[in-house]
Parts: structure tokens; sequence; C-alpha cells
């Protein structure tokens, strides 16, 4: 199978992710999408890495797992402050900063 | 196009020689950190705050200090992933000395019983649990450890040399600042929204960049910038793949500079943090990624400056002008300090597009004036985000517009030292703002960008109108009875203001060593 599919594959993965956060209201919906980016980008890495024919993309897929538990730890932790206080995690319902 | 599988079972692994030495400051800043974390774990809660800071400015220093010792290094260190040459030790001398500053005005706790921060950001605000902690005088000292693992991150992100490096230095750098936005002690709803609100977009635009670094890869079979150069330069591939690749980079990057149409975050951030934290946000975080754009743009696609330079132009232009006129109509001091900085974003982003021009020293004019004007702007501002904390009322910071109307009449000083940093930020001669705008636009005219400048000239004017209406308000009209007080800070805030307020001036005033400073290490090692 040629393998530039995976490449488009990974990419409708991001756009499913972008439009998630775009469109969902739930931070913990929204923070998902992000992490459905992200694996978005470790497909296109891992399938770029079989095309060119060198390990990197491999490697680079584990860094952005590292980078993506993190995330959630500090997103996770973010998200469960705000529910605590506001009893919602619904980014519509955090609205007092603007103009 | 067949899959090419080179790969055989029998590689061999060679272990990338890693330079500790060239390496020190960063290992200093992380070292601290790391020993910050067994402090808050380890010691007892009555000395941990003086132990915490004390341990926090002496690393910054020494880092400092080893940044210093490295001057003239110019090399690319771990098996490629860093480079420590001019920019990257300018800058992170910048971020270490702007960020020295940073902690000192987090530290601040005589403004505020406990300090700026809460005693614990897990509880609940309003909560019986809150009221305790406050009254048992709980202070918050994790903070010292998140902010120095923020710094090194910031002083990885200017040194990246490849894409995965830069990568995992703007989540080193972006994931603290989330957290330490959301732990002020006043208005702990508004710093909990900037920090849901930072993290979700943060977290949005990091996986763009991502994305563009799988392009990038894809193209170049490499994310080292010097391979990415030389596919640049031989045209290796499908160009498209560069392309989207290069936008998708400059989308997370921008992101971090706040410039527009990727800003609009920095006001809400800005307002809702913590004030000390805004200050260093706003310097620091800059300062490096700006720093990381200039070696993306300089180093790995330096080549292609043709396709990349119009995307540049029309973001400069759009940044200057919303930047600029959002400004007029705010009415909070935050966020037009927020919006004020986007609008600095757009001047620097003149500097950068100019990278034609090449001084006949080999000074790259275009390097050099944005390593110059990030140091004027990063003082600046930190000095003025550290002023904003002083005037108060019974609610803690007094940040509308309207409470500073006649402050001269209340506190002279503080007055005139705010005129001083506007004056800078407005860009009027002998301060530092007047220079740093005068490094960029000049070489923005070497390097054939002349309509740029003329929209930074204008929209220069646009901004000195709200920065001296904020003038007028302080010294021209009459205060509110009501009105908020000028509290006395310890030597903490006031070292920090000074330190704004003595650069902002010397730079002004005698620019010459700093501009032949940011000369010298205006040049990128390949």
């Amino acid at each position: 199978m040629n393998p530039m599919n995976y490449v488009y594959l990974s990419s409708f993965l991001f756009a499913i992710g972008a439009a998630g956060v775009l469109l969902r209201r739930n931070a913990i919906v929204v923070f998902m999408c992000v992490e459905l980016m992200l694996n978005a980008c470790n497909l296109a890495f891992v399938t770029f890495a079989r095309m060119q024919g060198n390990l990197d993309g491999q490697v680079i897929a584990f860094f952005v797992m590292v980078v993506a538990a993190a995330e959630v730890v500090v997103g996770l932790s973010i998200i469960v402050v705000i529910f605590r206080t506001r009893r919602s995690a619904s980014v519509d319902g955090a609205n007092l900063l603007k103009y | 196009m067949n899959p090419v599988l080179a790969v055989g079972p029998a590689l061999p692994f060679h272990a990338p020689n890693v330079e500790y030495s060239d390496l020190l400051p960063m290992l200093i800043v992380l070292g601290v950190a790391v020993v910050g974390v067994l402090v808050e774990a380890f010691m007892g809660r009555r000395y941990r705050f003086e132990v915490q800071l004390v341990l926090a400015v002496a690393g910054l220093l020494a880092a400092f200090v080893s940044v210093v010792s490295l001057a003239g290094t110019n090399k690319v260190l771990v098996g490629g992933a860093v480079a420590i040459d001019g920019p990257a030790l300018f800058l992170q001398g910048t971020i270490l000395l702007l960020a020295t500053l940073g902690v000192l005005s987090s530290a601040e706790r005589s403004l505020d019983t406990g300090g700026v921060f809460t005693s614990a950001g897990s509880a609940i605000p309003g909560s019986e649990h809150e009221r305790l902690l406050t009254a048992t005088g709980v202070v918050q000292t994790e903070v010292f450890p998140l902010m120095m693992f923020a710094i090194g991150g910031m002083l990885l992100f200017p040194a990246s040399n490849d894409l995965l490096t830069m990568f995992v230095a703007l989540e080193v750098l972006s994931l603290p600042l989330y957290l330490l936005c959301g732990l002020a002690r006043r208005r702990r709803l508004l710093s909990q929204e900037a920090s849901m609100k930072y993290f979700l977009l943060g977290a949005f635009s990091s996986a763009f960049f991502l994305y563009g670094v799988a392009l990038l890869y894809g193209y170049a079979g490499t994310v080292r910038l010097s391979g990415i150069a030389t596919a640049v330069s031989s045209n290796a591939s499908s160009e498209s793949l560069l392309l989207m690749g290069t936008a998708l980079v400059a989308v997370g990057l921008l992101f971090k500079i706040g410039a527009v149409p990727f800003h609009s975050w920095t006001p809400d951030v800005y307002q809702g943090a913590p004030t000390p934290i805004t200050g260093f946000m706003a310097a620091c975080t800059k300062v490096a990624a700006f720093g990381a754009l200039l070696r993306v743009f300089y180093v790995g696609v330096g080549g292609m400056a043709w396709d990349w330079q119009p995307m540049m132009w029309a973001v400069a232009i759009l940044t200057m002008v919303i930047g600029s006129v959002v400004a007029i109509t705010q009415t909070d001091v935050k966020r037009m300090l927020a919006y004020s900085s986007i609008a600095h974003a757009g001047f620097v982003l003149t500097g950068l597009v100019a990278t034609g021009a090449v001084a006949k020293s080999g000074e790259i004019l275009g390097v050099s004036s944005v390593l110059f004007y990030l140091v004027a702007y990063g003082f600046t501002t930190i000095g003025a985000f550290a002023l904003v904390t002083v005037v108060r009322d019974a609610g803690g910071e007094a940040t509308h517009l309207s409470q500073w109307a006649g402050l001269a009449q209340r506190s002279p000083l503080v007055a005139w030292t705010f005129t001083l940093f506007l004056a800078a930020f407005a860009g009027i001669p002998l301060t530092s703002g007047f220079t740093g705008k005068f490094a960029v636009f000049s070489a923005a005219i070497a390097g054939d960008a002349t309509p740029l400048v003329v929209v930074g000239v204008v929209m220069s004017a646009v901004a000195a109108f709200f920065y001296f209406r904020v003038v007028v308000l302080m010294f021209f009209s009459a205060p509110a009875l009501d009105g908020p007080t000028v509290a006395v800070p310890s030597a903490l805030t006031t070292v920090t203001i000074a330190m704004g307020a003595l650069v902002t001036v010397v730079l002004g005033v005698w620019p010459s060593q700093v501009l032949d400073l940011a000369g010298q290490a205006s040049i990128f090692v390949r």
C-alpha cells in the first residue's frame, strides 16, 4: 500500500482534532481533540520515517508521547481546578475576561 | 511513491557526545529547578520561602556568569541538537537577567499578606479551606521551581538546532507558565480562566507546530535545521510539503510571540495572570520565542526567503495595526500593556523580515536589530508590570485606567517612572524604545522593506496617542476620592522597577555598547 495514504489519514485526523477544538464546548473534550492532533502528528512522523528510510521519525514519536503525557498532567489539573470552582468544565462558562 | 526501507536490523548505535561545559547555563537552571522540587518535598515550611528565593536568584546569576564566560563560542553540540552561537548566548543572557527581575518581583510579599500567589492552587476560591490557609499564613513556594523549569525551557528554545529539540523546549517553557497563570491570590476566577484559555490555545498551537515539523521532516528526511536548509537549496522533494510545513511551524512560533492573527490569547492571559508573572511572561517568553523564530527562518528556511517574506510582511503589518489600534479602546492597564506588547511584536517582525540587510562588518542587521529591540523591550516591560503591582486599593491591584487618574498627586515618583516606561514604549528619543525602533526600522529599510517602515512609523504615532492619554490622565486629572493608594513595596519590587527604569534610560542615552554586542552576536552557526 502506498504509504502516502497514511499521511492523508493523519491529515484527516489532524483536521478532525482541529475542528473538535473549535466546535466542542467541554474543556475535557477540547483537550482530547488536541491529543488527537498530537497523535495525528505521530502517525505522520512514523509514515515519513518509513518513506525516508531513517529512524528519526519513529524516535520523535516517542518524544511526542512523553510530551503529550506531561501536557495531560498539567491540562487536567487546570481543568479540574476550573471544574471545582465553577461546577462546570464548559469553555463558554469562563467568560469574565473580555474587551 | 514506493516505500523505501533502508533500515537494517544491525544499525550501530552511536551515543552522542554531550559537551556539558557548553550547556552549563541550561544545566544550572534546570538543576536548581530539580533541587527546588526537593526543597518543596523535604524542607520545613518555615524556611522554604527564603531557601527557594536564594536558590533561584543564585542559580540564575550563576547561569548568567557561565553565559558570559561562554561568549564567543560558536558550535553545534549534542549531536547537532543544540547550537551555542552569538544569538543563542545573547538571548540566553537577556533571558537570565530578565528572569532574575521576574523572580524578584514574584517573590514580593509586603504588598499582599502571603504574597502574590494563592496559598494553594487547589483551594476553591472563597472556600473555608482557602480562608484557613490564608489565616495560617501559608506561602506558595512551588512557583520558584515552576519558574526555573520555564526559564530552562526558554534558554533551550533559542538555542535549539533541530525542530524536535525546539518542540520539547517549547513545551518545557509553556507547561509551567500555564500553571503559574492560574495561581493569583486576588481575582482567582479571572486567573483560573486565563490559565485555562492559555493552556487550551497553547496546546492547540503547539499541535500545529508539531504537524509542521512532521511535514518538514517528510520533506527533508531530517528535523535538523541545517539539513532542512540543505534540502531547500537542493530543491530535494515536494515543494508543497515544505511550504505547508513552514507555514504550520510559523503558526506555532507566531502564537508564542503573540502576533496577529494568533494574538487573541494575549490580552486575556496578560490581564488574568498574577501581574509579576505577566511581566515575566511578556518579557522572557517573547525573547525566547523571537530567538527560535529567527533561527528557524534564518538558518532552516532562509534559502526560501522569497516564499515566506510575503507572509511575514502581512503578519507584521496586521500585528502593528491591530495591536496599536485596539489598544486605544482599552480601559484596563494590564490589557492596554498586552495590546502594546502585540504591537511591539509587530515592530520586531519588521526587523526580522530584513534578511538581506548585511552591514559592511558582516553584521546581519535583521538579527542584531531584533536582538537589541528584545533587550530594550524586555526591561521596560518587566519594569512597567512591576510598577502596576504597587498601585492598589482594597481589592488588590487597581488596574482600571480611571483609577489611575491624578496618580501624580498621590505619588509623583510612581507617575514619573510610569511615564518613562510609556515614553519608551512609544519610542520617544533618549529612551531605549527609540533606539530599538530606530535599529529595526533602519534594518528594514536596508532590507528593502520600506513600506513596512512607513506602517511602523504611522502605528508608532497611533500608539503614542494612547500612551500619552495615560500620562495626561495621571498628571492632569483630579484624583478620585476613593482612588487607589500607592503601596510601598519591599526591596524586591523596588529593585525590579529601578533596574527596568535604569536600563530604559541607559539604552536610550548610551546604547552603543549593547548595539555593538548585538552586532557581534548576529551570526548563526550552521
